[in-house]
């Protein structure tokens, strides 16, 4: 910091005569490309297509395409309206007692971390937020390490590590040849990566595959991480949403802290409680003990501090009226498991209707993959023609999101990719 | 050390914490790594200093004493030293029950963003609105660490950050953060507790042309202390020669003066003068909302052209940091700007919030001149908005707080919220015994 004014007085700026220098500030700006992601719904609403289908963002839909706000959220809603609760600061790590509950939902009741308070949480901005706390604190803290993300992942997640300074490589993950998981290479390439390295994994609900490994899998990929002693770094936004059980999709999460692995942990609430816009999620480092645990926090800290001081507190609020309340919980774990349900079923229907509608390509892979996303398996010509054609809305590498189809719809999109895949 | 010793050590030192790969912290706490175990990667983090102003606040929580009065943080606090929610906000939420929650565009919500450019800038706006650019954000905090990303990348390498000195410590936290070097600009003058202008002008002058000036809207934090209209003027007029940039920290609109429109002064002269320029708005002290993070950041650009340039690169900034805002607060806030009745009764809560805390400012100076408190302290009323820099030094601050449990920043500043009929006269009492026992 300089504390003269005169200090840097013979900074150059060239010759340029200050009319010419005021208008030109922004010359030399670029202009981005368009969100891929979020590209496709502007898409969409300009499409006036009655028979218009949204595959695109990754927002649960109910039956009628409408935005589904959970029973048990509308009940916490009222309750803190009722109780009229001012408006006050969070701490800079967020609300406690849902930091709490968030961990607890993770990783269990039970879990010796969390008894013997060798973990730090702090309150996150939704998903996003956590991973970039994250990769914040891996830039300080893990100087040199490179960050390795399946290929592929989640758009954002390169973009996140990449504005933080921490170099990103991929791991095999997808085999489009059996739209499945390709294990040898995601081994391998686990393997080969230098010690020490930090190892992002999706929970559960592979984003934008939907591809999960099997229980063995993840033992497998454990022992690697062990041996390599990687870093691992779960990102965790579907909880309860794959399977409907919250307890299943946290198995690998809880398989490897079993482990002996410390990991970093970043939690959305965005989908399974229906509060994405309300950007609510939790950032977790696992530690050797207590003291580690509140240096790390004290880090974490400082990290969010510059950034936006202290997290919003609606969405921590909604959260913690739920879990601490046995009768929203169960109320939350129904919901959670109706919306996992419909995307089940609506896979399944999607690949009867493929089959009656003459498809003769194998689409199991829409059954077997899990969550809101599949990964079709079309190409980015095909993705085109259903846009242009059939006034239906994805991303180009084929991924569709099962929350934008029901019954209403499932008959005529199955009928249009069976179309567009007819000569392949 | 005490919490607010090791609160004070690092006001007086203005640290932020320099990251060093040797981990050479004063507060270094090294673990005790017993476990043997899984080695693990962090054994070496130290324990980071505690945040200046938050800490304080997390000091007098812990106090038992039933005589604390908190005067550290800037929160607004009614008569009986309570959380005010506004009644046109508590309407607004009643309204909300229920509502979807949608993700929002990365920018946030279109209604909101103009909105808040239209409290800020009012007329001045008129045809300019095209060369605007305004983005939600998370608060004034979110607003400016945007906004100085933004400059980092896109003005001149080199180009340096000025905060008065002394200005709210997350100023300089938020440039460092952000890559970006900050420097500092006279502004209190210790002597007459009032502005430097003099020193302030001089400063100005002396940096290099086109640099970024961080000015407070109003109610300066952390001093109370504001430049006049006139002063205003006479600075505009430098800043126009320097081609330096204004960047408004607007956290108190409304709350200086009462009246939104004269508290919006010095950002409405900027943008008639001509000026390209930023602006960093929250929501938190003026509509109540601090824990829902809700602010905007507006830039203003002397061509259309570039506007939608700037937008994609903001929105690509935001995106890889939390990807969209959260709805709540700026739903609030939407709801109660676009209806004219929730607006009016908006604009009578702040004027009794802000009354309040002029009210407060008499009473202080009263009851210190009552009790012949040493010194002269007509800067309480001189000064503005939610604080005051009363002038007591370090030994005297530390009586406030250990003997009477009355707990405000080691710089002497008190956030005027916190007192109200009940406590003043002890605050008075115990500033005579800090001041006399001192001397």
């Amino acid at each position: 910091m300089i504390r003269s004014a005169r200090l840097i007085s013979s900074v150059k700026f060239g010759q340029k005569n200050i009319r010419q220098f005021s208008t030109n500030w922004w010359a030399n700006v670029q202009k981005g490309p368009e969100d891929p992601i979020l590209g496709v719904s502007i898409a969409y609403n300009k499409d006036t297509s009655p028979s218009k289908i949204n595959l695109g963002v990754g927002a649960y839909r109910d039956e009628n395409g409408k935005p589904y706000v959970l029973e048990c959220v509308k009940k916490a809603d009222k309750k803190i309206y009722e109780a009229n609760v001012d408006h006050e600061y969070a701490p800079i790590v967020g609300v406690a007692a849902f930091n709490q509950l968030a961990a607890q939902l993770a990783l269990g009741e039970d879990c010796k971390h969390i008894k013997e308070k060798r973990i730090a949480t702090v309150q996150s901005i939704s998903g996003t937020g956590a991973l970039r706390i994250a990769a914040d604190f891996f830039a300080r803290f893990l100087k040199g390490k490179t960050a390795y993300v399946p290929n592929p992942t989640w758009g954002n997640h390169n973009v996140i590590f990449a504005d933080a300074g921490i170099p990103v490589k991929s791991y095999g993950y997808y085999n489009p040849s059996t739209c499945g998981l390709n294990f040898d290479a995601m081994s391998k390439d686990i393997t080969a990566a230098p010690e020490g390295s930090i190892i992002l994994l999706h929970a559960c609900a592979h984003n934008p595959t939907g591809v999960d490994p099997t229980t063995e899998q993840w033992k497998k990929i454990s022992q690697i991480c062990k041996e390599r002693g990687h870093f691992v770094l779960f990102d965790f936004a579907y909880q309860g949403f794959a399977s409907g059980s919250p307890e299943k999709d946290a198995a690998a999460v809880r398989m490897f802290v079993e482990d002996g692995h410390n990991i970093a942990l970043c939690q959305s609430f965005a989908k399974n409680f229906g509060l994405y816009g309300e950007r609510i999620g939790a950032f977790s480092i696992l530690t050797e003990s207590p003291e580690q645990a509140l240096n790390v926090e004290s880090q974490l800290k400082i990290l969010i501090r510059p950034m936006y001081s202290n997290p919003p507190v609606y969405g921590a609020r909604l959260v913690q009226a739920i879990l601490k309340d046995k009768e929203l919980t169960n109320e939350w774990r129904s919901e959670v498991k109706g919306m996992a349900d419909r995307i089940i079923n609506m896979r399944e229907q999607l690949v009867k209707y493929l089959k009656k509608h003459g498809s003769t390509r194998d689409w199991s892979h829409i059954t077997t993959q899990i969550g809101m996303f599949c990964f079709t398996g079309l190409t980015p010509e095909q993705v085109d023609r259903l846009a242009n054609e059939y006034h239906i809305y994805l991303t180009r590498n084929g991924r569709i999101s099962i929350a934008g189809i029901n019954s209403t719809n499932v008959e005529y999109l199955a009928k249009a990719m069976a179309a567009v895949t007819k000569d392949n | 050390m005490s919490t607010l010793e090791k609160v004070s050590e690092r006001i007086k030192n203005s640290l932020f914490v320099p990251i060093d790969n040797n981990n050479n912290m004063q507060d270094s706490i090294n673990s005790n790594d017993v476990s043997g175990q899984v080695p693990t990667l962090f054994a070496n983090v130290p324990l980071g200093p505690v945040d200046p102003i938050l800490g304080v606040s997390t000091a007098f929580k812990a106090d038992t004493d039933p005589r604390k009065v908190d005067t550290s943080v800037g929160a607004y606090r009614d008569e009986n030293g309570k959380p005010y929610v506004l009644k046109c906000v508590y309407e607004a939420e009643k309204r909300l029950l229920g509502a979807p929650k949608e993700y929002l565009p990365i920018d946030g919500i279109p209604e909101f963003n103009k909105l808040s450019a239209k409290l800020l800038y009012g007329d001045a706006m008129n045809g300019k609105e095209k060369r605007m650019v305004t983005v939600q954000a998370l608060s004034g905090t979110g607003a400016l660490r945007i906004g100085i990303i933004f400059i980092r990348k896109y003005l001149p390498a080199g180009t340096v950050v000025y905060i008065s000195r002394p200005s709210w410590t997350n100023h300089h936290n938020i440039c460092k953060e952000s890559g970006i070097q900050s420097a500092e600009y006279a502004y209190y003058d210790p002597k007459t507790k009032g502005l430097d202008f003099t020193g302030m002008i001089n400063d100005m002058k002396a940096a290099p042309n086109g640099s970024v000036f961080v000015l407070h809207l109003c109610a300066h934090n952390p001093t109370g202390v504001d430049p006049t209209h006139e002063q205003w003027n006479v600075i505009a007029d430098v800043m126009r020669e320097k081609n330096h940039i204004p960047f408004m920290d607007c956290a108190y609109q409304g709350y200086a003066s009462g009246d939104l429109d004269y508290d919006a002064y010095s950002a409405r002269l900027f943008l008639n003068r001509g000026f390209e320029m930023f602006s960093a708005q929250s929501y938190s002290k003026n509509f109540g909302l601090y824990g829902e993070r809700t602010g905007a950041l507006t830039i203003v650009s002397h061509r259309e052209d570039v506007i939608p340039k700037m937008l994609s690169q903001l929105k690509m900034d935001i995106r890889a940091m939390y990807s969209s805002p959260p709805t709540h607060g700026a739903r609030l806030v939407t709801t109660v700007l676009s209806d004219p009745e929730l607006t009016a009764l908006w604009v009578k809560e702040l004027k009794e919030m802000s009354g309040r805390i002029k009210d407060v400012r008499q009473k202080v100076l009263d009851a210190l001149i009552a009790r012949k408190v040493p010194g002269n302290w007509e800067h309480i009323v001189n000064q503005i908005g939610m604080f005051t820099y009363t002038g007591l030094t370090k030994p005297q601050v530390d009586i406030l707080v250990n003997k009477y449990h009355i707990y405000l920043l080691g710089s002497g500043r008190v956030s005027l919220a916190g007192l109200n009929n009940k406590n003043i006269d002890y605050f008075a009492d115990a500033v005579l015994d800090a001041v006399t026992s001192t001397q």
